[in-house]
This record gives structure tokens, C-alpha cells and sequence, in this order.
């Protein structure tokens, strides 16, 4: 049935279409641009168009996709790089150019792919939606094959699969082809949800260190422009411990989103030795591509890292950021005309990213695995003024925080983690898991935080009286925490320093810390601190 | 394809830049009209939003002498484009592309939308060629590489117009390609438009130039850096040159922007700027670039004056979250007679490291900038404890850290009208740096 277009105001478009439902993806206009029915009122529907609509007229033809607005899962993710809507990227580009153009539709998935399909289900069982019922080698993973829907196994179509066959078939003659469909803000089905008990290494000393994450967490990375959101982010995609990594830019630079390409087509993952874009998927969704399918990006991004996860796999979600998608809500909210909050913000983005910030956790899947969902979200503050409204929700949901801060990055201090205002909810956890391999762990990192804390005070005295005037044990103590902050806090992302295992970590800090013991108790005998610091110097040399 | 053309005299209401039509058939978003005015004048517009048979029409160079009664729109079913071709080089436009140096309109070679359309991240090519701006400061230590955009972040009454000026003589591409300047003036007033023409006479065919005056219409502001990228994306990616596009002032293109908006009624955000500024800006930063397996590319350079030298102000803080650094320009060596004034503490080339070092620029350049760097960032920490404590009551070492920041500004950072050159400028780093071995390493 063809409806059509009534009114036009910029990306939002009303049409007159009826039997429509909210959150049903409609195709707009004669070059059948995507968009998402958000409103409804009689028979005229309000929708949100996902694509560039300049030249959209009134009267023009609107379709229904009779359902909403959903990803396409299945084997062959892995190392994509799609838009905010799913679109292969590379595919589009060799479609349709090196610009993007409206009304371009290609399937996501390589359909000429061949799989090797093999189950242990037998015909007669019945599998519950979202179980499994075989698998097939995606890279380095078991990639399981999972039914979006229950019914009762008739057929297995196990060997070589092209995944638009039906790799099983249903006893009420339902295929089950290698792929299928599941709605963008629907979460994926779970058994139970668990609560997080493993750390997820970073490889960057002062998170793993100071403020571990755990597996199935949530931390969010506020930074003003120019702290390094976007190194840090791009470095923990490339290092963490994690099976797979769904990396999304959203509402970023292009130029950033080319050089992470690049940097990731070269880089193999030290864990398996593999291109480390085997275990990534990239959703790019840069600022100057359309407000509403940077919205919608997350949403696909989370749902592809939700499907892995349903695989007993530990993924990571990584958004750069998330301020770029509430400013798109904000747009989107805006041109409904609907009543605004702080900021101009609508009132709902609490409800709607605590929504979506649940989906992350440790879950017992329906197929009786465990998988687990991290977030690592960067937030970018106006004026990097953390009190706006898109930090503090998120720091309602969230269980760390790393604070990046502006004097910090000026000093050229990286990562530039403030140290006395970040903190990790999941701290004790992890604490408990590392002191199984390290009964120094917890000792080190409180005296690790007392000598960083006691610098902070020390150095506004020393700012009026000169670092001649302290006595000597606080210049010792000024001392190691210049040592902690530039040999062991700083890190350099570009170096092989990037990435340090734990075991490195913990190694580094306790020489940091048992010479500075060391050296005060030598202060107590009433040994000089210069004295001390020389016999060092002419040892070392 | 309409068969005829639409023509209207059907106004409902006029407001500020803005037009409404009733009993339109078959409007289309964006789409371009012209519109005659009561006295014969001949105006131009663009199709905002359309509700039923009702037209939202933003107007190209004011609404004065505008009536209900005697004006007609015609409608033209195709949106707005960019005449292009090679004959815009070595030309002047005003924010209408009209000829502004009294010669005749070029003849076009073809059209394209002047909206442009988002380079697909995956055909994007990653910067790292530099461009000598012949400052010290920008090629030493935030050196600027082709598909960057790096803005200059000016105050009030600092010489951003000189360092804009010198720019447009200056930058060059160290391995000769065919290197083009669009020259973007947004919100120009006469007396600093003199100030550049004379710079572009000296050009020739080496630019092309966009003018839009304090005093020509507002919606122009919005029109001209879009015009100026259409036609710097035609020159770097069809005719495969190196265009920098310098852009002054993005402060005035921001105000503009909040007048429209405002007129057309919409939610105002921080200091009164529509909440979709970001967006908006990143559609024209975005467009600098470079592509896979093309020679060309789009180097953007706009300046921004930063209100009440705030750098959280909505302004420079949105154009800092798209762009890739920033040059930030200080009061205090400004008054110290240091130029150009660029306070290197605070300013940042993300991409610069990409572009440096051997077979880029010279072999020691990263390390010259680092030590630079950080030892002059010592020596300005240094500068408050001798506030407080005077010089005399500081260590040996510390009184050197103090000098070489001091002679750090004189030399290096200051360099008046004369251009550098990248060996000039790491020549220079590295003898100072010699100077002042003892604190700098």
C-alpha cells in the first residue's frame, strides 16, 4: 500500500500512510530513503528520515518494510566497517563512490561467502528464541548460529552453507537461513543476568591499576576536546583482553575514523596473532553524515555486540561519543517540537540512555553460556563543564569514571586521567581477583593514591616557600610521585609502552614504591636527602 | 521533472529573512526559487519546510521592499548549485557568486549541489603531507598537514588579519604540485577588505576569493564557505590540486547562523546558539579531506574569534570538538609586541605527527619540537613560582628555564613579517636549543 509525503521540515517528514506502527521503518520518497515512523497521530505518521533529504517533495510515494527498523546478523561482521544504518561502507563506496548518496540499500553480510555449518542438535529439539543450533568458523571464534525465533527442529543442513540458504529448517517448514533480522531497540534475550567478577585489562597501567574495569562493566570517559577521548578509546580497542571489539564513531572526525582504519588494517591482536580487525566491527557514523542515523548508531552497534555476546564471547563496546548521539536526540526531539529540559535536552535522555546502558553485563545466554557486554563510553562536556546533563546521567548508570583533564593534556600528560577525581565502583571486585595473583596488589595501590594525594597538598606549599624550603621527607615524596606520575601514570600510545600486562604493571609500581620506602627510612637514620640521592646516582653509574 | 514552471504570488506572511507561500503544489525540500520583488528586483531562495500546501522559503539578500501583494516566486524543482569550473580561479565572488571584481560571470562547466555530500569514511584517506605556513610556530610545533582542518583561535584586537594575510602570501607546498588558495571572508568589513585586496591582486590565477561584507545580507554568511568548499572540493578532486581554503571569521558566520535560527523560531541552546550549531559546523569542517587514489585535497584554516577570550565559549568550544587541534593566539605576547602571538601551550596539531620527520619534513623534528616544548612549558610553570618567590631566590637551573622561555618568545615564536622556511624554523629550534643544553634535555 503507497501512502505519501504531506509535510517536510528538514529531517523530519509527516506522511499519510495508514496501519503503521511506532518504530516501523518506512521507505521515503521516490529514491526510497530509510526512515523510522516515531509519531502517530490518526492517519498521518511522523517520520524520522535517516538520510540526506534535500529534494524529498510534498506528495512523493512512502512504502512500509512491515516491521521495524532492524540489523542484519550473522557470520561475515567481523571486520566491517558499517554506517550508523548497517551499510557496508566498502561496498557502498564501490557502488555508489567516494561520497555518500541517498537511497543506497546493500545487504550488509558477504552472501557468496562459503561457511562450514556443523551442529550437534538433533532433529526433534526444540530451541527456545535465541538458542543456538550449530556453528560455524568466524576468524579465531566459534561463530554459534542462533534462531530468532523457537520452533522445533526438523532438518540440519550441516557442511558447506552460503548464509542466505537455510543452514535448518522447522517442522512447520520455517527456514532458518545463516542469518536473520532482530529489531535495532530491542534487547537480545537473555537467561539471567550475572553479576561482573572478572577485570578486563586495558593494558593501560593507571585503569588497570587505579581503576580497573571489570568484564560486563560500564565506565564513560568525559573529556573536553583535546584530552585524548579518542586515543584512549582507539588504544583499549586495540589491547584489551576481550574476544571482540564493536568500535563506534559517532558524530566524530572522518579523518580520525580513516586513520583508525588504517592503524587497525596493520595491527594483529596480541592475544591471538590475528589482524586485529578480525575481532572488530566499526560503525562509523562521522558528524557530517545524517543526525538521525548517528542516533540510530549505537542502537546497531550494540545490538551486533549483544549478538557475539549471545555467543559466550566477552565483547567490548567502545562509543566515541555519546554526547554526539544525545545532541542528535536533542535534534531530533527539537524538530518534534517537543517540550525541552536542561539544556534543551529532552527530558527523557536519562530514561533513554540508562535504556541503553543496561544493555552491558555479565548474562547466562539462552543457549547456557556465560557472555559478557562492556562499555567504554566517551562523553565530550561543552566547555568541559561536567555538570551538564549528558555526563551526570551517565554517571548515574555508570560504575566508573575516567575523568580526563584539560591541565593534564596541556602538560602533555597521557592518558590524562585525573587521578583524585576518577574512580571504579568495581575496584573492590577487581581487587579481590588481582589479589589472588598478587598479595601486594591492594597494599601498593593505597600507597600508591597516599603519595599522589599527598603531592597534591605538598605542592601548593611548595608553590609559596620553593622546593628548598620542604623538609626533607616531603622532597622524597615529591620525588616518587613525579616518578609515579611520568614513569608509571604517563603512556604513550604510539610506543611499544602502549600496552602493559599486569604483571608489568604491578612490577613497576613496586620497585616505584619500595625504593621510595627504602629511601624514608633511610631519612628517619638522619641521613641527608641529597647525600641519598647521590650514593644512588654514583651506583647506577 | 516538473513540465512547467511554478510561479506563485501567493505570500502569506513575511518574517525577518523568511517567506511563507500558501496553496503551493508539490514542493520539494531545499529546493531553489527565485523570487521577484514588487520594484523588478530579482532575489533568490531556498525551500526550508513545507507544511501541506504551505511554504517555508528562506530568502538570499534581505526581505526589504518585499510585499504580500506584487511578489512572485517561481519555483525552479531543482536545488541549489554551484556553477564550477577552471574560470572561478583568480576571480573575487561575493556570498552569492556574483563577480565582485567587476568582471563578467565565467562560464560553468557544470553544476554541482553546494550542500555537498559526506565523504564515505572508508574512502578517506588519511592526512599526512604538510604545508609550510612559513610561522614558526605552526610549522615547528603544529604543523599542519594536507585534509586538515586546524583553526586559529584569535581574541579581539590581536593581529589574526595580518597572520591571515601573511597565510594567503605564504603557504606553499614544499614539493611544488598545482596549490590553490580559497580565500572565504565572512562578515568582511570595507576597511579590511581594502586590506586584502591588495594581497589578492598580487595572487593572480592562484585563488579564488569569497566576500561577503558586513553590511551585505545575513543569509550570505551562511551561503558563502558553502559555495567556497563546493568549489574547493571541485578543484582538489576533479582538477586534482592542493586547495587550503582559509576561512575568517567562523565568529560571524556562528552569529549569523543564530539569527536565522532565531527567526525561524527554534529552540535556542548555550548563549542562544541552535542546538544543532555542531552539526552544522561539522558539515563544513568535515568537507576538508583527502581521498584514496586521488591527488587532490582540502586543507581548511578558519579563524574564530573567541568572544570575551573565552575558549569554552559555544564557538571555539564546538569547532574544537571537530577540528584536529587548534592554534591559539595570547593577549600577553601580544602585548609583549611578540608576532605572532600564538601562545604554543594550549595549541595542538592532532595530525602533525603523521606529517613530520624524516622523509617528511627533516629527521630531527620530532625531538626539536618535543624538547622545545617541554622546556618552554617548564619555564612557564616557572613563571609563577617566580611571582612569588622572585628570581633571586631560585635555583641556578630554574633562572635558565626562566631565560630560555623569555628567549624562547624573542626568538622562536617572534618573527615579524618574514617568512620561514621549515629548515629556517628547525635551524632556529635547534640553535637555541644548543644554547640551553644544560635545562633542555
Amino acid at each position: 500500500m503507497n501512502g505519501k509525503v504531506t509535510s517536510i521540515s528538514g529531517a523530519t517528514v509527516c506522511v499519510d500512510l495508514p496501519d503503521l506502527k511506532i518504530g516501523d521503518r518506512v521507505f521515503v520518497g521516490s529514491s526510497r530513503l530509510t526512515g523510522e515512523v516515531v509519531r502517530l497521530d490518526g492517519h498521518i505518521a511522523t517520520v524520522q528520515v535517516f538520510e540526506d533529504n534535500r529534494g524529498l517533495g510534498i506528495g512523493e510515494p512512502v512504502t512500509t518494510a512491515h516491521g521495524p527498523l532492524t540489523v542484519r546478523l550473522g557470520p561475515g561482521l567481523l571486520g566491517g566497517v558499517f554506517d550508523g544504518l548497517q551499510r557496508p561502507l566498502h561496498r557502498l563506496q564501490q557502488d555508489s563512490g567516494d561520497f555518500i548518496t541517498s537511497g543506497q540499500d546493500p545487504f550488509p553480510l558477504d552472501l557468496n561467502r562459503t561457511w562450514d555449518f556443523s551442529s550437534k542438535c538433533k532433529p526433534g529439539v526444540t530451541l527456545k528464541t535465541g538458542e543456538a543450533f550449530g556453528k560455524v568458523r568466524e576468524g579465531h571464534i566459534d561463530h554459534l548460529l542462533l534462531t530468532p525465533q523457537e520452533g522445533t527442529l526438523a532438518q540440519l543442513n550441516t557442511g558447506k552453507l552460503q548464509i542466505e540458504n537455510p543452514a535448518a529448517i522447522f517442522e512447520d517448514g520455517q527456514a532458518l537461513p545463516g542469518w536473520h533480522s532482530w529489531p535495532v531497540r530491542r534487547a537480545r534475550p537473555i537467561s539471567c543476568k550475572l553479576p561482573p567478577t572478572t577485570p578486563l585489562i586495558t593494558g593501560q597501567r593507571c585503569l588497570d591499576f587505579l581503576f580497573p574495569m571489570l568484564k560486563g562493566g560500564v565506565s564513560i570517559v568525559p573529556g573536553g576536546f583535546g584530552t585524548g577521548k579518542t586515543v584512549l578509546e582507539q588504544t583499549i580497542a586495540k589491547f584489551a583482553d576481550v574476544d571482540v571489539v564493536v568500535y563506534v564513531g559517532c558524530g566524530e572526525r572522518g579523518n580520525e575514523m580513516a586513520g583508525l582504519l588504517d592503524e587497525f588494517a596493520e595491527l594483529t591482536d596480541p592475544r591471538t596473532d590475528r589482524p586485529l580487525m578480525e575481532r572488530t566491527i566499526i560503525v562509523a557514523n562521522t558528524s557530517n553524515m545524517p543526525v538521525a542515523a548517528r542516533e540510530s548508531s549505537i542502537f546497531t552497534a550494540v545490538t551486533m555486540a549483544e549478538y557475539y555476546r549471545d555467543m559466550g564471547l566477552d565483547v567490548l563496546f567502545l562509543a566515541d561519543s555519546l554526547s554526539r548521539w544525545a545532541e542528535a536526540l536533542r535534534e531530533i526531539s527539537a524538530a518534534l517540537e517537543e517540550m525541552p529540559g536542561e539544556d534543551g535536552y529532552p527530558t527523557y535522555i536519562g530514561s533513554r540512555l540508562s535504556g541503553f546502558i543496561e544493555r552491558a553485563g555479565v548474562v547466562q545466554t539462552i543457549s547456557g553460556v556465560t557472555g559478557s557486554l562492556s562499555m567504554i563510553l566517551a562523553v565530550s562536556p561543552p566547555g568541559a563543564d561536567f555538570s551538564e546533563p549528558v555526563t551526570q546521567a551517565c554517571l548515574r548508570v555508570a560504575g566508573a569514571l575516567y575523568m580526563l583533564d584539560t591541565q593534564l593534556a596541556h602538560r602533555r600528560h597521557f592518558p590524562a586521567i585525573n587521578w583524585t577525581q576518577s574512580y571504579s565502583l568495581y575496584s573492590d571486585t577487581a581487587m579481590a581477583h588481582f589479589t589472588e595473583q598478587h598479595a601486594e596488589w591492594s597494599r601498593l595501590q593505597s600507597r600508591c593514591r597516599d603519595i599522589l594525594q599527598h603531592e597534591e597538598a605538598l605542592r601548593e606549599v611548595a608553590e609559596v616557600v620553593g622546593m628548598e624550603g620542604l623538609q626533607d621527607r616531603d622532597r622524597l615524596l615529591m620525588r616518587t610521585a613525579e616518578k609515579i606520575r611520568l614513569e608509571f601514570l604517563c603512556q604513550n600510545s604510539f610506543t611499544d609502552d602502549a600496552y602493559a600486562t599486569p604483571q608489568r604493571t604491578l612490577k613497576q609500581i613496586a620497585a616505584l614504591v619500595s625504593e621510595h620506602e627504602r629511601l624514608s627510612e633511610a631519612l628517619k637514620d638522619g641521613v641527608l636527602l641529597d647525600d641519598l640521592l647521590k650514593e644512588d646516582t654514583d651506583a647506577s653509574s | 521533472m516538473r513540465l512547467a514552471e511554478h510561479q506563485y504570488s501567493s505570500v502569506s506572511a513575511i518574517r525577518g529573512p523568511l517567506l511563507f507561500l500558501d496553496r503551493v503544489f508539490a514542493a520539494r525540500l531545499g529546493e531553489l526559487v527565485r523570487i521577484e520583488t514588487p520594484d523588478g528586483r530579482t532575489l533568490s531562495g531556498e525551500v526550508l519546510k513545507i507544511t501541506g500546501e504551505q511554504v517555508l522559503i528562506q530568502v538570499f539578500g534581505g526581505t526589504h521592499g518585499l510585499d504580500a501583494h506584487n511578489t512572485t516566486v517561481s519555483f525552479s524543482d531543482a536545488v541549489m548549485r554551484a556553477p564550477l569550473g577552471t574560470g572561478t580561479l583568480g576571480r573575487v565572488f561575493d556570498g552569492s557568486f556574483k563577480p565582485r571584481d567587476g568582471l563578467p560571470m565565467f562560464i560553468p562547466e557544470f553544476r554541482m549541489p553546494v550542500l555537498g555530500a559526506p565523504i564515505n569514511p572508508v574512502a578517506r584517506a588519511h592526512p599526512v603531507e604538510f604545508i609550510e605556513t612559513g610561522f614558526s610556530t605552526i610549522d615547528g610545533l603544529n604543523t599542519l598537514v594536507k585534509g586538515q582542518k586546524l583553526p586559529i583561535f584569535s581574541c579581539s584586537g590581536l593581529p589574526a588579519r595580518e597572520m591571515t594575510d601573511q597565510l594567503l602570501r605564504q603557504a606553499r607546498l614544499t614539493d611544488g604540485g598545482p596549490f590553490v588558495l580559497v580565500f572565504v571572508a565572512i562578515g568582511l568589513t570595507h576597511f579590511e577588505y581594502q586590506f586584502y585586496q591588495q594581497t589578492l591582486e598580487h595572487m593572480q590565477s592562484r585563488f579564488v576569493a569569497f566576500i561577503n561584507l558586513a553590511d551585505d545580507p545575513v543569509v550570505e554568511r551562511l551561503l558563502a564557505p558553502r559555495l567556497a568548499l563546493t568549489v574547493a572540493e571541485d578543484l582538489a578532486f576533479r582538477q586534482e590540486m592542493d586547495v587550503l581554503v582559509i576561512i575568517t571569521d567562523m565568529t560571524n558566520y556562528c552569529d549569523a547562523l543564530r539569527e536565522i535560527s532565531t527567526a525561524r523560531e527554534e529552540l535556542p541552546g548555550r548563549r542562544g546558539y541552535p542546538g544543532h550549531m555542531y552539526s552544522d559546523l561539522a558539515s563544513l569542517y568535515e568537507r576538508a579531506g583527502r581521498i584514496h587514489d586521488r591527488k587532490g585535497s582540502v586543507t581548511l584554516l578558519p579563524t574564530v574569534t573567541m568572544p570575551e577570550d573565552d575558549i569554552t565559549h559555544p564557538i571555539p568550544d564546538l569547532t574544537g570538538y571537530i577540528t584536529e587541534g587548534q592554534i591559539v593566539l595570547s593577549r600577553e605576547l601580544h602585548q609583549k609586541g611578540i608576532y605572532p602571538p600564538v601562545d604554543v601551550l594550549p595549541s595542538l596539531s592532532r595530525l602533525m605527527q603523521y606529517g613530520i620527520g624524516k622523509g617528511q619534513t627533516r629527521k630531527d623534528h620530532r625531538d626539536l619540537a618535543n624538547h622545545l616544548y617541554r622546556t618552554y612549558a617548564k619555564g612557564c610553570d616557572l613563571r609563577r613560582l617566580e611571582a612569588v618567590v622572585g628570581r633571586d631566590g631560585m635555583l641556578a637551573e630554574d633562572r635558565k628555564a626562566l631565560d630560555f622561555a623569555d628567549r624562547f618568545e624573542s626568538d622562536f615564536v617572534h618573527q615579524g613579517n618574514t617568512r620561514r622556511t621549515m629548515d629556517d624554523t628547525l635551524d632556529t629550534a635547534k640553535k637555541l636549543l644548543d644554547e640551553f643544553r644544560e635545562v633542555s634535555r
